[in-house]
């Protein structure tokens, strides 16, 4: 990570030769002189500097001689090494051979900590303090300063997450520049002067940013501490393992800390080709979820009087086996939160063991010109465009994707890169607070209408395209995708909002689609699966997809479903799967309670990511595997339990741990055969609106009701309020003042927001979509015409 | 091997002298359970938690002491004192202490490494049992007995509002009646203080 992100793959750097310590090393023009004494061995100490941040020179920790500039006169004075670029010819003396460079950085040590309070035994980053730290290695045993120290009163909120201790800070801007540079919410920034300088916040506006919890990883003393980890424990006695964020499809890595069986906190991981060295707050504050009092800890099965009880795992299996059995057809459900060894657990156990093709990993809403698409264009490819990719492409085309909200690694890329020239548009019905900070355009349309707006868009070929899932609910909008980038020669990707739903794809979770990317309706596919898995055949009959799944299982044509992972307020029609979960025999495999569980005959507890070993599968068609941070053998992944449900069944998945999936999942390869026909659905035409109609756009915010965030009240409070935008004259014509409170409602039910002016179109209005009510619970999502009226229903 | 004539003859002699001589001295044997004998002062017997003349706690729950331990004998939890429930001075404060005496090794590091000198060593020195929950010494277990004038946590800082002053020796500003009791409530240090 040193020099490697000024560097291109391909391209010819200009290489500069200069001298450190006697030392002769070239570096790629614009290196900064710290980086290059990295090369050779040499750690200058520094706090400002951060290769991901643009140099500022604040702390001045980082002096070093300089006898020859290379124009052959030296500098006078010892100089920031973090702010001087290379120059060829160039002597650089640091404090390992220069004395005058040993006693400047000594100096500015001494004088960090003059104010610097000496309470590191109850400061959250005691131990792992860079100050700590470099001020054993370049700093005075002794302090000469036995004056009274500044101090300040202690701690105060910049945000209900994050905690200022203003008297630890040495004033490096680190965090300042993040939220400026970075994430684009400059919410703190340095105030005051002298020595009552100090990080804060306009009084009204507390740090409310997605990416805020950075900041803390980043500081390097112990001025920024979170609420959440504030005293829970000390780096020294942490156990730390590499990891994989469950939130979205980004596959950031992280590294999970875990003190006794608890997962105390989670760090950014330093992946270049990813994350960089950022997460969002999501990925970082949740993981209590896993800890909630509702966890399910032994299996539990339906007896004769109708109530769940806890059995034996060797009896809820049998249990499970039995019903599924005796039902007349299964169906699959199985949730976007899965591995891809469990995915493919999910897929094997329906097409071997169940015979059937109904399973599908769609728990929202969904179309058959989305499956299409995912065969056509997303199956079986791997890193067609990749973060790089978008940092270098001419422009990005967004469609149906909020990046800020649904992938935040993505988010922070565009943002990088719009800083330095590209251009990002998205079609959508307004722009919202990331596009704005993206400096993107917005091609307004209505929500439903993104085919339209699609044919009508004008890319050049070096452009990418990013769909999101939202697309599903907007006909015709993926085949325009598809001919939009067959035209311009674009590149295409679809973004899921799931960390597992890419996963699911490359499994074969759809009732069309077999793993590898077979299509399911190809003899031919059929029959290279059925060789590669041994069996005599597989079942040929397209099944059902999740609405045609619930909608049967409600009338009892499906007698039982597997579902793993779902949530009923997730699914297109909740009140309809309310009905399907309580008509069928249900086997749930989850790791909390939830209202499939409270419904199932049959409930099998299974592992949370940081329970198990496993592999999401990135938006890039990237594989992020990760291991398993704690290690409870109690705790089984679903791939286990599947194997034990088809045992009992008479089969064997071929698989019963993590690495036996793996390599049953490499076995199987993907399809290299025909793929199948992108879909054409035609433009659908204007929606005709009707007196107080409104058409919805909609999407969910980071910090939302979502399940995976519990436990974390104090991140949640730095959710943005849920709001209602349109646009003056919508308002005015439902009679809703700015800022009064305005509902949206239909047959089903309502949902009541403040109001705000935004600029959408008219007769159209932004809602989140799981801030307060889920929308789905009310049959509303992305594109749907609800009732826009003012007041309380 | 022979033997020479002196082994032979001269080494018993010299060996029963050595046994007739004692008989004559004071005996060393101490009468252990029956009778106690104080052990020298700075022995390194239990640990105790001190507290502050308020009777707050000196322990931060900084984990140093763990860290310090060589045997990996003490497990410490911090927490913020809050304003309803203070049990320290400052911030932060053990809401978890917990030393295992199958563990320890009584070496005193931990002493060492405390910053408020919290932990120190008593010379009580029996330390056996006959299952193992028991030897896991618990906050309880641990913290210095309450002497006249502290009052059990979680309470106000009563010594002063600045949590600094703690540090700087200030004392409780109590004014008794006569000087004799004010002898009793303010003692010049906990007992096995700085032993």
């Amino acid at each position: 990570m040193t020099i490697e992100a000024t560097q291109g793959t391909a391209e010819a750097v200009e290489l500069i030769t200069l001298t450190i310590d006697g030392v002769e090393v070239s570096v790629p023009k614009g290196t900064l002189v710290i980086r290059a004494a990295e090369l050779i061995g040499v750690e200058i100490p520094r706090f400002c500097d951060h290769p991901l941040l643009e140099p500022v020179g604040a702390c001045r920790q980082c002096l070093v001689e300089v006898p020859d500039a290379g124009n052959g006169r030296g500098m006078p004075k010892p100089q920031a090494s973090c702010t001087l670029e290379v120059a060829p010819g160039m002597v650089v003396q640091t404090q390992v051979t220069s004395e005058v460079a040993d006693k400047a950085q000594q100096g500015t040590m001494e004088f960090l900590l003059v104010n610097h309070p000496l309470d590191c035994p109850v400061c959250d980053k005691g131990g792992e303090c860079p100050l700590q730290n470099q001020a054993m290695s370049h700093g005075r045993g002794e302090s000469r300063f036995v004056e009274t120290k500044r101090t300040f009163p202690k701690p105060i909120n910049v945000s209900e997450q994050i905690l200022l201790d203003r008297e630890r800070c040495v004033l490096c801007a680190r965090c300042t520049r993040f939220s400026e540079q970075i994430a684009g919410d400059p919410f703190i920034e340095l105030l005051e002067r002298g020595p009552q300088q100090q990080v804060g916040i306009a009084d009204d506006q507390p740090f409310h940013s997605y990416f805020s919890g950075n900041t803390i990883q980043i500081c390097p003393v112990g001025a920024l501490t979170s609420a959440d980890y504030r005293f829970r424990s000390r780096p020294f006695d942490l156990v730390s393992t590499p990891s994989v964020a469950e939130h979205d499809a980004c596959g950031s890595a992280i590294r999970v800390d875990h003190r006794r069986g608890k997962v105390m906190r989670r760090l950014a991981g330093d992946d270049p080709e990813v994350n960089e060295e950022w997460i969002t707050d999501k990925d970082r504050f949740g993981f209590t979820w896993t800890a909630q009092d509702d966890r399910l800890r032994t299996p539990l099965v339906r007896n004769e009087d109708g109530e769940l009880e806890p059995a034996s795992w060797p009896a809820a299996l049998a249990a499970a086996a039995r019903g599924l059995a005796a039902a007349d057809g299964v169906g699959v459900l199985t949730g976007g939160h899965l591995t891809a060894e469990d995915a493919f657990a999910y897929s094997k156990l329906a097409r071997v063991v169940l015979g059937t093709n109904d399973i599908d990993f769609r728990a929202r809403a969904h179309s058959e010109e989305e499956a299409a698409f995912l065969a056509a264009h997303v199956a079986a490819t791997r890193l067609t465009v990749t973060y790089r990719d978008l940092e270098k492409a001419g422009s990005v085309l967004l469609v149906g994707l909020e990046p800020e909200d649904e992938a935040g690694a993505i988010f922070l890329r565009l943002r990088k890169a719009s800083r330095n020239g590209l251009t990002v548009r998205s079609i959508a019905a307004h722009a919202s607070r990331g596009l704005t900070k993206m400096n993107g355009e917005l091609v307004a349309t209505v929500p439903g209408q993104e085919a339209a707006a699609l044919d009508a868009v004008q890319l050049e070929a070096d452009s990418v395209i990013l769909v999101g899932e939202r697309l599903a609910t907007s006909p015709g909008a993926y085949s325009a995708a598809l001919r939009l980038a067959e035209r311009s020669g674009a590149r295409l990707a679809w973004v899921p909002r799931r960390a597992g739903d890419r996963g699911a794809v490359e499994t074969g979770c759809l009732p069309s689609l077999l793993p590898g990317g077979r299509p399911v309706a190809d003899a031919e596919a059929r029959a290279d699966l059925a060789a590669a898995w041994g069996v005599e055949s597989l079942p040929s009959r397209v099944g059902r997809d999740t609405t045609q799944i619930v909608e049967d299982a409600a009338k009892n044509r499906l007698g039982a479903l597997v579902v793993g992972g779902v949530e009923v307020d997730d699914l297109p029609d909740p009140a309809r799967a309310r009905e399907a979960i309580e008509a069928a025999f249900v086997v749930s495999l989850e790791v909390r309670e939830n209202e499939v569980t409270r419904a199932a005959d049959v409930v099998l507890p299974v592992a949370p990511p940081v329970e198990k070993a496993g592999t999401f599968v990135t938006w890039e068609g990237r594989l992020r595997p990760f291991d398993a941070v704690l290690s409870l053998p109690a705790s089984l992944p679903d791939l286990r339990v599947l194997a034990g449900i088809a045992e009992e069944m008479g089969h064997d998945l071929g698989f019963r741990t993590v690495a036996e999936a793996r390599a049953a999942i490499t076995e199987t390869g993907p399809w290299d055969g025909q793929r199948t026909a992108a879909p054409d659905a035609p433009v659908p035409g204007a929606v005709k609106l009707g007196k107080g109609d409104v058409v919805l756009e909609t999407w969910r915010q980071m910090i939302d009701d979502g399940r995976g965030q519990d436990g974390q009240d104090k991140y949640r409070a730095t959710a943005r309020p849920a709001v209602l935008r349109a646009n003056a004259a919508t308002l005015q014509a439902a009679g809703i003042e700015p800022g009064g409170s305005a509902t949206i409602s239909n047959k089903t039910g309502s949902a009541t927001f403040p109001a705000e002016v935004a600029d959408l179109p008219d007769g159209v209005v932004w809602v989140p979509a799981n801030s307060g009510t889920n929308l789905r619970s009310i049959n509303a999502g992305h594109g749907t015409v609800v009732q826009l009226s003012g007041g309380n229903a | 091997m022979t033997n020479t004539v002196r082994e032979t003859l001269w080494d018993p002699i010299a060996g029963f002298g050595v046994t007739f001589r004692t008989m004559f001295k004071k005996v060393v044997t101490e009468q252990y359970p029956f009778e106690k004998v104080p052990t020298a002062p700075r022995f390194h017997g239990r640990h105790q938690l001190n507290r502050w003349p308020d009777g707050l706690e000196k322990c931060i729950g900084c984990e140093l002491c763990a860290w310090a331990c060589p045997a990996d004998a003490i497990y410490v939890e911090g927490a913020s004192n809050t304003e309803d429930e203070r049990f320290s001075p400052g911030e932060r404060y053990g809401r978890v202490y917990q030393i295992n005496y199958l563990r320890c090794i009584l070496c005193g590091l931990c002493i060492e490494a405390c910053p408020t000198r919290a932990l120190t060593m008593t010379n009580e020195y029996e330390l056996a049992d006959d299952n193992r929950a028991d030897l896991i010494y618990e906050k309880s277990d641990l913290l210095a007995p309450l002497l006249p004038g502290m009052v059990e946590p979680p309470h106000e800082m009563l010594i002063s509002d600045d949590h600094h002053d703690y540090y700087k020796g200030k004392t409780l500003p109590l004014l008794p009646a006569d000087p004799a009791a004010d002898a009793k409530v303010n003692p010049p240090g906990a007992p096995g203080e700085d032993s």
